[in-house]
Order: C-alpha cells, then sequence, then structure tokens
C-alpha cells in the first residue's frame, strides 16, 4: 500500500477509483505483479459505491467490512504467490444468491429479514477462486422482470443515458443491478441468473458482456428458485474474457443439484481468442420481427458483415416456433414459479403478517409480502395448473416447448452457433412500458427460446444507438458448447471495439 | 377462455394470497390479458409431440444412502418469525 | 355368500380400496441426508431442505429406491424403468415446500397382487393398482402450546410409499387381513416395519356400498387410520352410515373423513376440503428416475423367500398341514425358530412343540423369540433326547419347563435331575412285580374282563419308578406279567 511522503501525518489514503477501470484479466495481473493491493483495489470499488450508489441503487446490501477482510486475505495469499484466478478481485453478487451470514432478499419484502446460514454453490466457489464480495445486487423481484423496476427495494436506474437526455433508464433485468454495478464500474464483474434474458437483456442495456451456460453447466444450489427448469447462473463483466474467467470460476458439477451436468469444465478463456474461421453461422430468418426498429437490423448485419470477413461462413436457417417462445415461456415459468414460491409462508423464515387463523396469516403475509408482478405470475402459475385447465395450457406449452428444442437441434446439424440481435430495442425509460405486462414480456422475445431449449447463450456490446444507448448482439450455441460461443462472441467484440462509457461511473476509471 | 371475477378469487384462494375486492376486476383484466397473449399456442399442432417437462435431458443420479446432514435445530429456527422452544409456531389450528 | 349389511331396504355390498402409507426403511431421508430416524428432538432430523428453504434442492437416496423395488418384486407387480416424481401442491404448516414431491403421473411399480387368507381358511387375491414413492410431510402438533400450534419437521422428508389397491376388499374382514398380510410381506422383506402405533404404517380407507349386481357408488376416503382393528371398524361404520344416507333419500357425498375410534364413528375433514385442486406438474429438481435392468435383477435374486413360498415349502418338506405352515410362517423369526428345530428331526412333532409348549410358554411369560430362554438349538436337543430315548414324552414336558425358567441346555437338566428313562428290563421287572403284589383285588378284576385296568397297572408303575421308565417296555411287561 502506497504511503503519503510528504512527510503530513498519514490520512487515510483517498481511493485510487481509476483501479475500477480496469477489466479482471487486467486486475488480475496488476495484482499478481503486485502493482496495487487486493485492499486497495476493494477500497476503490467500495469508494465507488459509496459515490454513485445512492443514486443508481444498484445494491440492496453493501459489505465493506467483509469485503476489506476478503481483500486483505487475498494480499495474504498474493504475498505468497499462491494466489488462485480470481484473488482479490471484487464482484457484485446477484441478490438471488444466499450467501452465508449475509442477508438474502430476492429484492423482495418477503424477505427482508432473511439470513442465510448457508452459501449457495456457485459463490462459494467464487471464494474458493479468491473473489471479494461487495455485497448484493439489486433485481427484479425473485428475478420476475426485464426492468429492474420489481424490485422491493427500489427500481435500478442505468448509469447510461440518451444522448443530450437526462431521462432515468432501466437497466434491464432481473440481473439490472448487476448490470448496472458493472458499468458503472462499481463492480469489476457480478454474477447473474437468467430464466428467460435475466443476464443477457440487462447486459445489452448496460454495454456489457454476459452468458448464461448451458442449463446444467453452473449449479443451482442455493440460489433463489424462480423457474427451476429454466434458472441457469451465469457472469455479467465488461468483456468477454472477463466473463469466460468468471464462469470458468462459477461452473462445475455439484452433487447437491439432481439437474446439475457431470462434466468437465473446459478452459474458456482459451476459447475467447480461438476466432471462427471455417465455423458455420446461422442468422434465423424469425428473428426479423414485424415492427423491430431499423438500428436494431443494421446492427445484426453488421454481425454478420464482421464474422464473414473473420472467414465464418454465414448460413440462413429457420427456428419455426421462435414466436411460440414468449407464449410458452409465460407459461412455463409462472406454473413453476407459483410452486416454487409457495415456501414463502411466513412459518419457518422471512416475514409474516399476523391474521385470525392459519390460512388467514398465510393471505396477509403474501399478499404484503410479494408485489404486483409476482402475484400475477403465481396467480397465473395456479391457473394454468388448476384442474380442468393443465392440458390445455401447461402440457401445451411443454410440448410447443418440445418443438423449439428440436428447431435448435435441427439448426445445430446445419450451424456451430447462431447469432441474433439480444434485444428488440435499447434501454427504454423507468414507467415506460409499465401499463402492459405483455409490452414488458416482449423485451425477452430474443432471449428465451434459448432459455426453453437450455442451449449457452451470450450478448456482446455490438455498437451504439441513434440515441447513444449500448446494443447487443447474441450468440446462441449447443448443448455444453459454450467455447464457440465465447470464440464467436471474442471474435464480435473485437470487431466491434466497442469503447464506449456510460454518462454515470466511477471517477477517472 | 376467459377468466372471470368468481375464478380470480378462488385462484387468489388456491395461491393463498389476499386480494381485496376492488383489486379482482383489475387482476381479472391482467390475467386475462396474459391468457389472450398466450393463446396463440393454439395455432400450433403438437400431435404426437412428447411434452419436455425439464430443463435437462438425462437420467438421474442416485444419491448413497448416509445421514450427512441435520442436528442443527438452531440454525433451522434461526430465522423463524415465531417460535416456541425448538417448535416453528403457527396460529392453532384446528381439526 | 359374501358379507353383506342388512339395511332397510334389504342387503348392502360393501366395497373398500386401500392406500397404506408405509414408510421405508433407511438411513437417511428421501432427498436429504437427514437422519431418518424416529424421534428425537424437536427439528434435529431436519437439512435446510427439508425445511424447504430458498435454493434448496432435492436429491433422491438410492436405498429408497431399491426399498420401493423390493416392495414391488414383493407384490409381484410390475416394475416401471422409467418414472417420475411430480409436485403436489397445497398449503399446509407441516409442509415446508408448499408442496409434496410425489409420483402422480408415473409411479415405480405398477400392478401387483395380494394373496389374503380369511378365518373359514378362503384364499381371495386383492389387486395392487400401484406403488409410488414420496415424502412424508411434518407434525403439528395442538395441544402442546396454550394459543399455538407446534412445528416439528423432523418427519418431513422421510420416505413413504404408498400402496394401493383395487377396490376388490368386500368385507371389515378383509380389509384387516389385507392390511395384516401387507405388514407381513413388507416386514418379510425389511422394507417397513409395519409400526402401526408409530405411524410408520397407516391407510387410507375408501369406503362405498352398493346393491347386488349395481356399478361402484361414491365413496368416502378415511384418513390416516393407524390400526388393523381400526381399520375393520371404520370400514363397518362408514359402510353403515352411507346406508342411512342412500336408504334416507339422500346422497353420499365424496369427501374425506376421520375415523374417531372413541366414537366408533367417522365424521368429515372439512378443514382439509377447499384445497383439493393440487395442481400436480412434473418435479423440475428432478429428473426422470430410470432404472437399469441388472440392478432390478440384482434386487430380486437377493429377495428373501415371502410367506406364501415359505408356507408352501413347509407343507412339502415338512410334511406338515397348510394351517400349522400358516401359523409358523408369520413372521421370519417364527419362520427360521422352526426351521431351526425341524431340520433333521421329526418335523410334525417339532411343529406340535413349537406352535404348543413353545408359544405357550412365550404366552405365559409376555415375550418374544427375540428375548425367550428356550433357544431353537435346545428346543432341537430336547426333540433329539426324546428320538434317542434318553427321555420319554411325559419328562420331556418337565424338562421343557426347567428350560423355560433356567434358560438351560436340556441334557444339562436331564443329567442335573436325573431324569433318564430307565430300560433296564430287570429294575421294570421289579417293579411291576411289586404293583401286581400290592394289587391283587385290582388283578382278579382285570382277569376277570376289566381291561380297562391296564392303565392303572402301567400308571402305577411309573410312579413308582418317578415316570422314568421307558413306556414301551413298561407296556410289555405289564401285559407280560398279567398273563
Ligand atoms: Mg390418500
Ligand atoms: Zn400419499
Amino acid at each position: 500500500m502506497s504511503k503519503a511522503v510528504t512527510g503530513k501525518p498519514a490520512a487515510a489514503p483517498a481511493a485510487r477509483t481509476e483501479l475500477c477501470g480496469l477489466t479482471i484479466a487486467q486486475a488480475a495481473a496488476g495484482l499478481e505483479a503486485r502493482k496495487f493491493s487486493a485492499v486497495e483495489l476493494t477500497r476503490a470499488h467500495l469508494a465507488a459505491i459509496e459515490a454513485l450508489d445512492s443514486r443508481l441503487n444498484a445494491f440492496i446490501t453493501v459489505t465493506p467490512e467483509l469485503a476489506l477482510e476478503q481483500a486483505a486475505a487475498a494480499d495474504l495469499r498474493l504475498a505468497t504467490g499462491d494466489g488462485r484466478t480470481l484473488t482479490g478481485i471484487p464482484l457484485a453478487i446477484k441478490d438471488l444468491f444466499c450467501t452465508e451470514g449475509v442477508r438474502t432478499t430476492a429484492a423482495s419484502r418477503i424477505l427482508e429479514p432473511f439470513t442465510p446460514p448457508y452459501e449457495s454453490t456457485v459463490t462459494a466457489q467464487l471464494k474458493d477462486s479468491g473473489a471479494v464480495f461487495l455485497g448484493k445486487a439489486n433485481l427484479d423481484e425473485f428475478a420476475m422482470g426485464s426492468s429492474n423496476m420489481t424490485s422491493g427495494f427500489g427500481p435500478v436506474e442505468n448509469p447510461w443515458q440518451r444522448r443530450g437526455s437526462n431521462v432515468k433508464l432501466v437497466p434491464g433485468g432481473s440481473s439490472g443491478g448487476s448490470a448496472a454495478a458493472v458499468a458503472a464500474r462499481m463492480a469489476m464483474g457480478a454474477t447473474g441468473t437468467d430464466t428467460g434474458g435475466s443476464i443477457r437483456q440487462p447486459a445489452s442495456f448496460c454495454g456489457l458482456a454476459g452468458i448464461k451456460p448451458t442449463y446444467g453447466r453452473c449449479s443451482r444450489y442455493g440460489i433463489v428458485a424462480f423457474a427451476s427448469s429454466l434458472d441457469q447462473a451465469g457472469p455479467l463483466a465488461r468483456t468477454v474474457e472477463d466473463c469466460a474467467i468468471l464462469l470458468g470460476a462459477m461452473a462445475g458439477f455439484d452433487a447437491k443439484d439432481s439437474t446439475s451436468a457431470e462434466r468437465p469444465v473446459p478452459y474458456f478463456r482459451g476459447a475467447v481468442t480461438a476466432g471462427v474461421r471455417g465455423k458455420r453461422i446461422g442468422i434465423p430468418a424469425e428473428y426479423r420481427m414485424p415492427g423491430m426498429p431499423e438500428e436494431i437490423e443494421a446492427l445484426w448485419q453488421r454481425g454478420v458483415r464482421w464474422l464473414k470477413s473473420e472467414g465464418a461462413e454465414i448460413v440462413d436457417i429457420s427456428l419455426p416456433h421462435t414466436k411460440y417462445g414468449l407464449p410458452v415461456y409465460y407459461i412455463v415459468a409462472p406454473a413453476e414459479a407459483s410452486s416454487n414460491l409457495a415456501r414463502y409462508d411466513g412459518v419457518r423464515f422471512g416475514a409474516r403478517i399476523d391474521g385470525e387463523d392459519l390460512i388467514d396469516m398465510y393471505e396477509r403475509t403474501r399478499a404484503a409480502g410479494f408485489g404486483a408482478e409476482v402475484k400475477r405470475r403465481i396467480m397465473i402459475g395456479t391457473y394454468v395448473l388448476s384442474a380442468g385447465y393443465y392440458d390445455a395450457y401447461y402440457l401445451k406449452a411443454q410440448k410447443v416447448r418440445a418443438l423449439i428444442l428440436r428447431d435448435f437441434e435441427q439448426a445445430f446439424a446445419k450451424v456451430d452457433a447462431i447469432l441474433t440481435p439480444t434485444a428488440p430495442s435499447a434501454a427504454f425509460g423507468m414507467g415506460e412500458k409499465m401499463d402492459d405486462p405483455i409490452k414488458m414480456y416482449l423485451n425477452d422475445v430474443f432471449t428465451v427460446p434459448a432459455s426453453l431449449a437450455g442451449v449457452p447463450a451470450m450478448s456482446v456490446p455490438a455498437g451504439l444507438s441513434e440515441e447513444g444507448l449500448p446494443l447487443g448482439l447474441q450468440v446462441i450455441g449447443r448443448h455444453f458448447d459454450e467455447e464457440t460461443v465465447f470464440a464467436v462472441s471474442g471474435a464480435l467484440e473485437q470487431a466491434a471495439d466497442f469503447r464506449s462509457k456510460p454518462a454515470v461511473m466511477a471517477k477517472g476509471a | 377462455m376467459s377468466l372471470d371475477a368468481a375464478t380470480v378469487r378462488r385462484i387468489a384462494k388456491l395461491a393463498r394470497i389476499r386480494v381485496e375486492e376492488e383489486e379482482v376486476a383489475v387482476l381479472a383484466a391482467e390475467l386475462n390479458g396474459i391468457l389472450g397473449y398466450v393463446a396463440q399456442l393454439d395455432e400450433v399442432d403438437v400431435t404426437g409431440v412428447e411434452p419436455l417437462s425439464g430443463g435437462a435431458q438425462m437420467a438421474m443420479r442416485l444419491r448413497d444412502d448416509v445421514v450427512t446432514d441435520g442436528e442443527m435445530a438452531e440454525k433451522i429456527l434461526a430465522n423463524a418469525p415465531e417460535r416456541s422452544g425448538d417448535f416453528f409456531t403457527v396460529p392453532k389450528v384446528v381439526e | 355368500m359374501g358379507y353383506s349389511l342388512e339395511g332397510a331396504t334389504g342387503a348392502w355390498e360393501v366395497v373398500v380400496g386401500l392406500e397404506v402409507h408405509a414408510q421405508v426403511i433407511s438411513e437417511s431421508k428421501l432427498f436429504s441426508g437427514a437422519s431418518a430416524t424416529y424421534g428425537g428432538a424437536p427439528n434435529a432430523h431436519v437439512s435446510f431442505v427439508d425445511a424447504g428453504f430458498p435454493g434448496m434442492l432435492p436429491v433422491i437416496n438410492r436405498e429408497c429406491v431399491a426399498q420401493a423395488v423390493r416392495t414391488g418384486l414383493g407384490l409381484k407387480a410390475k416394475i416401471n424403468h422409467w418414472s417420475r416424481f411430480d409436485r403436489k401442491n397445497y398449503f399446509y404448516a407441516d409442509l415446508p415446500n408448499g408442496y409434496q414431491i410425489s409420483q402422480f403421473a408415473h409411479p415405480v411399480v405398477g400392478t401387483g397382487v395380494v394373496e389374503i387368507e380369511l378365518a373359514d381358511g378362503t384364499l381371495k387375491e386383492i389387486g395392487i393398482t400401484r406403488l409410488h414413492l414420496e415424502q412424508d410431510a411434518g407434525k403439528s402438533m395442538h395441544d402442546q402450546h396454550p394459543s399455538k400450534s407446534v412445528i416439528d419437521l423432523n418427519r418431513a422428508g422421510v420416505a413413504l410409499m404408498e400402496i394401493v389397491s383395487e377396490p376388490d376388499i368386500r368385507s371389515p374382514e378383509e380389509a384387516g387381513a389385507y392390511v395384516r398380510k401387507l405388514r407381513q410381506i413388507l416386514r418379510y422383506l425389511g422394507t417397513c416395519d409395519g409400526n402401526m402405533e408409530e405411524g410408520s404404517m397407516r391407510a387410507d380407507v375408501n369406503v362405498s356400498v352398493r346393491k347386488a349386481g349395481e356399478e361402484f357408488r361414491t365413496r368416502c376416503e378415511i384418513k390416516n387410520v393407524n390400526s388393523v382393528r381400526f381399520v375393520m371398524h371404520a370400514v363397518e361404520a362408514e359402510a353403515r352410515r352411507q346406508i342411512e344416507v342412500w336408504e334416507s333419500g339422500r346422497t353420499v357425498v365424496q369427501e374425506t373423513r376421520l375415523y374417531d375410534p372413541a366414537r366408533g364413528e367417522t365424521r368429515s375433514m372439512r378443514s382439509k376440503e377447499d384445497a383439493h385442486d393440487y395442481r400436480y406438474f412434473p418435479e423440475p429438481d428432478l429428473l426422470p428416475l430410470v432404472l437399469d435392468e441388472a440392478w432390478v435383477k440384482a434386487l430380486a435374486e437377493k429377495l428373501p423367500e415371502l410367506p406364501d413360498e415359505k408356507r408352501k415349502r413347509f407343507c412339502v418338506q415338512y410334511g406338515i398341514s397348510f394351517y400349522d405352515a400358516g401359523v409358523l410362517v408369520v413372521d421370519q423369526v417364527t419362520a427360521d425358530f422352526y426351521e431351526t428345530v425341524a431340520k433333521g428331526r421329526d418335523a410334525k412333532l417339532a411343529a406340535n412343540w413349537v406352535m404348543g409348549d413353545f408359544f405357550a410358554a412365550l404366552n405365559r411369560m409376555g415375550t418374544t423369540i427375540d428375548t425367550s430362554p428356550v433357544t431353537a438349538a435346545n428346543l432341537g436337543a430336547l426333540l433329539d433326547l426324546i428320538a434317542d430315548a434318553t427321555i420319554n414324552g411325559k419328562i420331556a414336558k418337565e424338562v421343557f419347563e426347567a428350560m423355560v425358567e433356567t434358560g438351560q441346555a436340556p441334557d444339562v437338566i436331564v443329567e442335573e435331575k436325573g431324569l433318564r428313562q430307565v430300560t433296564d428290563t430287570g429294575a421294570i421287572e421289579a417293579a411291576v412285580a411289586a404293583v401286581i403284589a400290592a394289587n391283587a383285588d385290582k388283578v382278579a378284576e382285570y382277569k376277570g374282563g376289566k381291561e380297562k385296568l391296564f392303565g392303572f397297572f402301567v400308571g402305577q408303575v411309573m410312579k413308582a419308578m418317578a415316570r422314568k421308565g421307558n413306556p414301551a417296555i413298561v407296556n410289555e411287561e405289564v401285559k407280560r406279567q398279567l398273563q
């Protein structure tokens, strides 16, 4: 740690917030070379949070003491040459991951008083890799949303702004706090979860890279469940390489999750620079949707040209059931959620509102504890599973889901990866699209099909909208072929050379 | 299939969510909007299609029968909104 | 003519189907590593999975699956190599997740059969519809606290097998025989201890009544009946109630009811009525349960001999009656005891001893085979002493009583008490001569044609010889000397 040489009494050294501008790869190299300490790096990020988060609201809980303790431990390791992949790297953890001894809310008032006595597998692995946790990032309540407006702890503001406008924009959702924290340089990376686009869409809205790995790649143990057959953890970071580093630490088989895949974790970081020469990239006709803004189409075409010029072969493909992805999703996810959220009943943990009897207590607790969107989805999910409606809704949706998976399988017989836009628009204003749930749901139109099929998909920042907001391209790969996804994303990132920065971010970063 | 006020009340009851009278109409409208949207699935022919229920396509692993957990009543009860000794408590249930 | 109940409008037939919940014998729970042991301090045998904490996931226990498969094999049932778990959704204070993980659409075991025997010796087959695995719930107690119900989750997540019968049962007796037989099979298999008092086996009893030749009428389900006697009583009480309802011109409504043993009647459980839409759907936290052919085969090969087969074998191998064999195979311990005694000996005599003096002694002492002072080896040794004429049958009874009292081996008792039988013809000749000399009048009567007195002479000789005389030789000698 640098000490003042002026001879004056040592005050607390000014936080070096310029360190917040480093990528994880750069910071890890800097720590290794002892150019700065983990404590300095953590202090810089805590200072950025201190300066910015009262405005952005990206964190529900900040844990500075814990973070500094972890950073000090990291410095000890680094001093003995015992550093691991993430030793000393400050991260934000989506508040959907249970963290032992640190409050975990899922952004719901019903879990406001909940402190888990256990740790999720993904965060445990990150800790084992040496990461420093700055705090718990805001999200849509129980990860249900695409705007972060449904959080029980207030909305998150996107650090980006439209050119010449002060209108507050949403960061996307549900991993909106994670995305805002990384975009504003308050964290070097973050964990997210993606059920229908909750990593990729906020990554796109905030100018970040973010990957939803194959279903089963990361353990779901200790992650508050939204829709069990869809939920997957993944990282958000400012570069594709940083995502590869983070995913390498997060992924892996876990005997505590029956749906976790018993497969070795490849060296993702190595895949990022593998290139796309000879790779066949599919362009699905059905992603060209009526009413899609011209600039999204233009961005997509740019992506196609970049990959072509890097030596990829472009193949027109068809994913005929794409348009049914959202309706399937809005049956399957609420159905599973209605059951997964039944445990929030005020008996064993969380908030309770007393009532005249047991049933009255349940009803009051859940009415007060859940927000409007969560209640809506529980109601829809309860309805589609109820007697007389199951076949028409849930069973039908499962069958169409099978067709969507078949679409991808047929496509991947012909191509190695698929390129699409991530979202149909750039970040929108807070309060927009709030009047009609369907309008909000349409944000996920391009991300949901990959979730339903369980295939890996990544969003890469590829350019700016006319208003100066980031736009992302999505790369979809085969089951358990994240390496190709990283290779294609790495090539896109290189070509796009995205250097723009948000309006609100850590000083000097 | 359109959802009426009585159905909204029945669903809310099943889901154990208290719904005030004035919320019923709003909820019915919102839920009908969503149900109307998902109704586009009616046009998909799924004859002979096996439903896909899980996210993973493999067979289940089985765990060995050994005691590896439990014996931590204090941790189990630490988050309880109300308890009596090492029991959770709820309003008295009359059977 | 089968069982029927007489109503004002004539005879009614009773139709019963049973859903038996049998707790699986295993170390840990179905989906968590917490102990499945009965009892324990409140919430001690509970993991975060059992308590339904956020982010917790189920992981299935291989042994619980094996136990279900063994039971299926024991019920001669179809083993489904592909099965699946579903969620049954309902709210209750002792159901932590708000759903029970069960097998609704695709159970691990399909149709099978159980043979029951009625008091008159009739045999009847009761069809098994299915057997599936599911989690038990926790326990709510309503009398521990003045104003609250308290919840203990120690049972939550323990594996249960739900065994569903066809509606083939036609009387309280058949219902009782079915539960007893099922319990016997489970105990033989070692898959459930069958302890109804501790709740490790409990029955939901579905009852309806009808006139001869009719289709089935509406049934009611009587929940959680916890003894064989109560099952029989509940069937009769509910059938009588339904007959009354029908005969008074009203209609039986399908509902769940409770049997109240104190009043001997069933009553409606209105509290559970509103939650009847269980919204089953495939459990997304688990994958399909796929059983390996070889694994099932290995379980089948290690299956113990079951009571029906054992009973048939006993008849053939030991030449005992079907009835006696039925008594001796009542449980594995009794059957093993009998076989140890019978092997290489007079098997019929062995059966008489086990079912006669031995059972009587256990009864008298209020003990069981496990703690009996008379071991199978010692009872066998006693039979050997009879066979090689070391003692006679009368003395054997005396030796047996000493064995019950002291737990000693029979040869030790015979030696210590000097009970060896006398075969020395000289000594017997002398004893007979003495009795004849002392009873001249009786001898005269005998010779005058009162042949019944023969037994008197034998008795007197045996008495004089302290019952140790060899009965055959004594008989011969009395006959000879009276000629
Ligand atoms: Mg039942
Ligand atoms: Zn059951």
